[in-house]
């Protein structure tokens, strides 16, 4: 069975062939292919037993050499929250925006630029993340004092607008603004792909018995997408938690855990925290730091492993 | 006269709904809009805020109105229809905002100097980023010649030879790959080389290796998208003609698909040729150029950006003036390989007829 020339032709038709001999050059080739795909196994195994190997030496050291004085877990768990907060923050903004950008283009924009706006929202994903953070800090931090201080003086009573706001820009807010900035196209991108692909006669059928073009959204594109939502907004978090530059260039960290997205003392995140804590580092510290990077992959992991059963289930569902 | 009366009567206006004048939305549009703009130019109340209450009244109008003329059913469907319309706008407006910026600071250092000259021995003002242009060259350029070849092939075992619980897993691991964080990936390189060649090592090509991670994943993906819709019948009439698998794969199904995979791993460069926290903590900082990715550190255009922005000397502005080339060096490199790419899918686009 395993010697079949093709794997597209139905296998009943070549049962009873005699198999054709096998050419060195059949062999070569195929043995390479099937190399470079376990390549990519060996790849994603060294990461993991690398960065397990690396960040050993954090993991059974004394409480007191870890950065921090107090152990791996405590030096860990602010950095984590703070990761887990500004993707919270990006996902909370991103997806509904996504979703109204998705929608736009599949069903309000003109036909004919339809196409050219799926573009203009591609480029923004091509865009460096250094060059977003350059633009967090040098212009929507600025530019966002007003409704900080706004937030600050009107709903200052939540705890995440408590306060004093910063006068740098440089909040949790901000990063979390460029973050959903970042993953809207991410997450646009796969839920338009689906919103396109909705029944024509679903969509038909609704508008012929009367409905409205937003009643035959709610009623036929929305349903058809909702998994796509769902695991295209997993993806962006993924994306988001992992997210580096950004946060390094424009949060004001000071190692605090707290949910006042608007002060100027904010919870690091690990991705931002190795990038900036690295280049100086020697010795342990180096350790925890792979330590804190081994965390940050499990989580993505995690993540984007549900993302992946949640695309797979729907493509399995809708076949 | 007594018919006159009767078509005026009421009963027909019960029967027919009565709507909007088609230039009604659009025209209220435009008036909050000049409203807005003539209140912004005028006083020197917060733009922002204007512009904000613009928008929600607007919205809030166009729904009272139509609710008022044309029952709650269509009014709802406008005012969806706005806000659609309107997020659509606010997700551009970053875009615009980050290009402006970009370009308008950038354009103070991009000149020939930039291009030509490193940052060795500068301080202050002046100097170049020819070391990082370079840098970026060389590192990007390694990654491709590790990622390409491996990523080509192993679509093609996906596509071609794979079956069974080896397919269905290295597929399942292609996908995990896409969403390891580049940190994660600099953070592997540096400890499969501090392994062998001691802790603190850096050299280009670790960065390369940690952008390979990267890339690998997304060359698979695309090529195997551009492999699943070569048409079979391609595949057929060749093997009806005797020619062996591998030639088959080589002489029809590749050549067929290759305007795909080539616009794929330009892409792919596009996306890693960006990146910074992997080559931050693998390839180092350097002032010199350095073309030589096994010997010595190296830098690059992102991180040459960052630290310029992060670690600026006493007089400031000429460290963020070549913070801001850079950047606009880099969107101009990357925004040019994500067009060229899509020209490429669409001019020699896989033919799947």
């Amino acid at each position: 069975m395993s010697t079949t020339p093709t794997t597209s032709t139905d296998a009943a038709l070549t049962a009873g062939v005699p198999t054709p001999p096998r050419r060195p050059g059949d062999r070569i080739f195929s043995g390479a292919a099937t190399a470079a795909g376990i390549g990519i196994l060996v790849l994603l195994a060294g990461v993991a037993i690398f960065l397990l190997q690396e960040a050993w030496p954090a993991i059974k050291a004394a409480p007191e050499d870890i950065p921090g004085g107090t152990g791996l877990v405590d030096f860990i768990a602010p950095l984590a929250f703070g990761t887990v907060l500004g993707a919270v923050i990006a996902i909370v903004l991103a997806v509904p925006m996504a979703v109204a950008v998705a929608l736009f283009i599949t069903d309000y924009a003109p036909r004919r630029i339809a196409n050219t706006l799926s573009y203009v929202i591609d480029l923004l994903a091509a865009v460096p993340s250094i060059v977003y953070g350059l633009w967090g800090i040098a212009v929507l931090g600025p530019a966002a004092l007003g409704i900080q201080t706004w937030l600050a003086d009107h709903l200052g009573f939540l705890p995440f607008f408590a306060g004093p706001v910063s006068t740098t820009g440089r909040t949790m807010l901000v990063v979390g603004v460029v973050l959903a900035v970042m993953i809207l196209p991410i997450i646009t991108a796969v839920t338009r792909e689906v919103f396109a692909r909705t029944p024509r006669i679903h969509r038909e059928g609704a508008l012929a018995l009367g409905a409205t073009r937003w009643e035959m959204i709610r009623m036929t594109v929305l349903p058809f997408g909702r998994s796509a939502v769902i695991s295209a907004s997993m993806l962006g978090l993924g994306r988001a938690l992992g997210e580096t530059m950004a946060v390094a260039i424009i949060l004001s960290v000071s190692g605090v855990v707290t949910f006042n997205l608007i002060s100027s003392t904010n919870p690091s995140t690990i991705a931002a925290n190795i990038a900036l804590d690295f280049p100086e580092s020697s010795g342990l510290d180096v350790n925890a730091l792979i330590a804190s990077g081994l965390a940050l992959f499990a989580i993505t992991l995690v993540v984007n492993m549900a993302a992946r059963a949640v695309i797979t289930r729907n493509e399995d569902a809708s076949r | 006269m007594s018919a006159l009366d009767l078509t005026a009567t009421p009963p027909r206006a019960s029967l027919v709904r009565g709507s909007l004048p088609s230039w009604g939305p659009r025209g209220l549009t435009i008036g909050a809009a000049i409203v807005a703009l003539g209140l912004i130019a005028a006083t020197d109340v917060n733009a922002a805020l204007v512009l904000v209450s613009a928008v929600v009244l607007c919205g809030v109008g166009l729904y009272a109105w139509s609710r008022a003329v044309e029952g709650a059913r269509t009014a709802t469907d406008r005012g969806v229809t706005f806000l659609v319309s309107s997020a659509f706008a606010l997700a551009i407006a970053p875009l615009v905002s980050l290009l402006y910026t970009v370009v308008s600071r950038g354009f103070a250092r991009f000149d020939y100097q930039f291009f030509t000259e490193s940052s060795r021995n500068v301080v202050g003002a002046g100097g170049g980023a020819s070391h990082a242009i370079l840098g970026t060259l060389v590192i990007t350029g390694v990654a491709t010649l590790a990622s390409v070849p491996i990523g080509i092939l192993a679509a093609v075992y996906l596509q071609e030879y794979g079956h069974g619980r080896l397919k269905r897993s290295i597929t399942f691991f292609v996908d995990v790959m896409t969403g390891i964080p580049s940190i994660v990936a600099g953070l592997f390189a540096y400890a499969l080389f501090a392994l062998f060649l001691g802790p603190g090592i850096r050299l280009g090509v670790i960065g390369a290796v940690a952008l390979s991670v990267l890339m690998i994943p997304i060359v698979v993906r695309a090529t195997e998208e551009m492999l699943k819709i070569v048409p079979n019948h391609l595949r057929e009439a060749s093997y009806a003609l005797g020619v062996p698998k591998w030639r088959t794969v080589v002489k029809v199904v590749l050549p067929t698909a290759l305007g795909g995979i080539i616009s794929g791993v330009m892409l792919a460069i596009a996306r890693v040729m960006g990146e910074t926290a992997p080559l931050l903590i693998t390839t180092g900082a350097f002032s010199s150029v350095n073309l030589n990715p096994v010997d010595g550190r190296m830098q690059n255009l992102a991180v040459f950006a960052f630290n310029q922005y992060k670690n600026p000397g006493v007089q400031r502005e000429p460290y963020f003036d070549r913070a801001w080339a850079a950047a606009l060096t880099l969107i101009v490199l990357v925004m040019t390989l994500s067009l060229v790419a899509r020209l490429i899918q669409r001019r020699f686009g896989t033919e799947t007829r």
